[in-house]
């Protein structure tokens, strides 16, 4: 049977869930799972690993208690080399992606970056990848390779329960030197503003389509028509018309509002991951084919500087 | 401080009139509707190679690997404060992944000297987040992704911040050179001045076809790729969201109503 390697995310004592999408991804696959733990005092990850996988290797020194992507690297060379798996899975995240080309470079695998979907067929890998944020799929084949690899997008396969009992082997940090071409030093925490979107019942939401900033005061006086707290996309925050603490989604905040209103937001899954909880989501998007129509109960395909006043109007009126 | 700076032309898929049409051989899309515009996160590393300019001295170079077309991007690059540019262009590059894509630029920057290689953190139409890390195994350079923020600490060393999940910034040091790929938003994207646009009509852009770069036919292209991309297809989604026809009062109208109706105002 083929061994496949899953690359385990952790971040400031946090596992973080996309270590079990990319396991139970694997536990598809008819093969023997193994977790690959690279951290400090990582006994209780280890025994939670060892649910979703058939061995979790596990070094455990000070050297990984944060990430260095070429200390990892090192680690997972050394690693890879020894036990020759058939296929290594890493997050798509901003420690897998750190390390994914590189890593795959270094051992002469085949690899693609950011896959929604896999499937073996005979011996290879098949991967599927999104592309045009997210409007049209592309099927991936391989090179002919010792070793695959992959890197797996957050929230794109769902966690099973784990229902394995894996050993846990613990062995020694094969990496001699710690990095000195890179070095962590600290994190800084994201900003904290007026309002905390994530507790918000009622969430007016702007993207892109807004297309100037003089556009924003037409959306703070619907949503303060409706209650409601204005929140944005990225886009829309690098542009500067809203503060970070407004940006929903994957680097931005996870949402769970009972109306979640998109306007002029085209769904791109990093968004879509930190709203697709909220309750009812309405979508206001020129464009018929936007992909944040799938995630939406409700939608309008026109022109949101002509809805958006109507909207007012509307909701003028029924106030009386 | 030299910097090189990667920069891709992308469909500009935030226009509600871009389409995206898989093509009749199911391997390409139709561009006929698109409207082409530079890659967000390559403004944004252009715009941070000419902050570190302006303030450490030294020269930037854009590169591109692209058709004539990709030309109004790079020549907009150069308007801000680009003093050169590369464009790689040949008919075998087409269907190259990040792999053959990487050894396309290093091929094409390896004999400049610079300090900090940049790229975006990701291509906003094939999004494979893996050119950046990709070149810098190649140029045996460290690298780090996803830098929304660069600080020059001494000659050869950057403080540089990474933003990860949540908004969350990872600070490092990294020693140069070496690579960056750079996320949005970690600066302001200056407009080009007229004066710019004049002046950079008369740089230099240099063409370099797959005999220039030194490449083989089996380096680039899908020959030189390590995974391909051999179907499109549609997606299959779920439940669609119900659509309100009407002009946007009557839209307007409904969505009051439902919302009225589910209590949500
Ligand atoms: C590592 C990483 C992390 C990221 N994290 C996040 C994140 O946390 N949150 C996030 O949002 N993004 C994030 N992104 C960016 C994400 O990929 C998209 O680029 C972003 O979500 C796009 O924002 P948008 O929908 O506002 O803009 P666009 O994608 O440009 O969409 C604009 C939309 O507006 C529509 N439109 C245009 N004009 C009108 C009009 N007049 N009326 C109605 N509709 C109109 C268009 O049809 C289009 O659908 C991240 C990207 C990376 C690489
Ligand atoms: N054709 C290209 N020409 C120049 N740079 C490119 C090209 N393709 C990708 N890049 C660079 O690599 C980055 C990441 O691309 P990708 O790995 O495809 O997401 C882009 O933001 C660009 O900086």
């Amino acid at each position: 049977m083929h061994e496949i390697f899953v690359l385990a995310e952790h971040r400031q004592g946090e596992l973080r869930d996309v270590t079990l999408e990319m396991l139970t991804l694997a536990s598809q696959l008819d093969s023997k799972v193994t977790a690959v733990l690279l951290g400090s005092g990582m006994d209780a990850f280890a025994s939670k690993l060892a649910s979703f996988a058939d061995r979790v290797l596990v070094v455990d020194d000070p050297m990984f208690a944060n990430w260095n992507a070429i200390n990892a690297q090192a680690a997972l060379v050394a690693l890879i080399n020894k036990d020759k798996p058939h296929m290594v899975i890493v997050p798509n995240t901003g420690q897998g992606a750190d390390v994914l080309a590189s890593l795959a470079l270094e051992l002469g695998a085949s690899f693609t970056s950011d896959i929604i979907g896999l499937a073996l067929e005979g011996d290879k890998p098949v991967a599927t990848r999104a592309y045009y944020g997210g409007k049209i799929n592309g099927r991936i084949e391989f090179k002919d390779a010792e070793l695959y690899m992959v890197g797996l997008r957050e929230g794109a396969i769902p966690a099973a329960e784990g229902s394995k009992s894996g050993a846990i082997e613990k062995v020694d940090n094969p990496v001699a030197a710690d990095a000195t071409d890179r070095k962590f030093l600290d994190y800084e925490q994201p900003a904290i503003g007026d309002v905390d979107i994530t507790q918000s019942t009622l969430l007016v939401s702007v993207g892109r389509g807004l297309r100037e900033d003089k556009n924003m005061p037409m959306v703070e006086e619907l949503a303060g028509l409706m209650g409601a707290d204005v929140s944005g996309s990225r886009a829309v925050v690098d542009a500067g018309w809203l503060p970070a603490d407004r940006q929903v989604g994957i680097s931005g905040k996870t949402v769970k509002p009972k109306l979640y209103l998109a306007l002029g937001i085209s769904g791109a899954f990093q968004h879509v991951t930190g709203m697709k909880g909220a309750d009812l989501v309405v979508a206001i998007n020129k464009d018929p084919d936007a992909p944040i129509f799938q995630y939406a109960d409700y939608g309008i395909v026109d022109d949101l500087l002509k809805v958006v006043p109507a909207l007012i109007d509307k909701l003028k009126e029924m106030k009386g | 401080m030299n910097i090189v700076v990667c920069v891709k032309q992308v469909p500009d898929t935030s226009d509600p009139d871009t389409e995206v049409h898989i093509d009749g051989t199911g391997r390409g899309v139709d561009q006929s509707k698109f409207s082409f515009v530079i890659n967000d996160a390559d403004n944004y590393a252009v715009e941070e190679a000419i902050l570190l300019k302006e303030k450490h001295g030294g020269e930037v170079t854009v590169v591109n690997i692209g058709s004539e077309a990709a030309n109004q991007v790079i020549r907009m690059a150069l308007a801000k404060g680009g003093d050169g540019a590369i464009r790689l262009d040949d008919e075998k590059f087409a269907g190259s992944d990040p792999v053959a894509l990487a050894r396309i630029l290093q091929a094409g920057i390896k004999d400049l000297s610079c300090d900090i290689v940049m790229t975006g953190c990701l291509a906003s139409d094939d999004g494979y987040g893996a050119v950046g890390v990709a070149l810098a195994s190649l140029m045996g350079l460290p690298h780090a992704a996803y830098v929304k923020t660069v600080e020059v600490l001494s000659d050869n060393k950057l403080k540089i911040g990474r933003e990860l999940e949540g908004g969350l910034l990872e600070m490092d040091e990294i020693v140069t050179p070496c690579v960056l790929t750079i996320q949005t938003g970690g600066n302001e994207p200056r407009y080009a001045s007229f004066k710019g646009i004049r002046e950079a009509s008369k740089k230099e852009i240099k063409v370099m076809d797959l005999p220039a770069t030194g490449l083989s036919e089996d380096q680039v292209g899908e020959a030189g790729s390590v995974a391909v991309m051999v179907q499109y297809s549609v997606p299959e989604v779920g439940d669609l969201a119900e659509i309100l026809e009407g002009d946007p009062g009557e839209t307007a109208g409904k969505l009051a109503g439902i919302l009225k109706d589910k209590g949500l105002v």
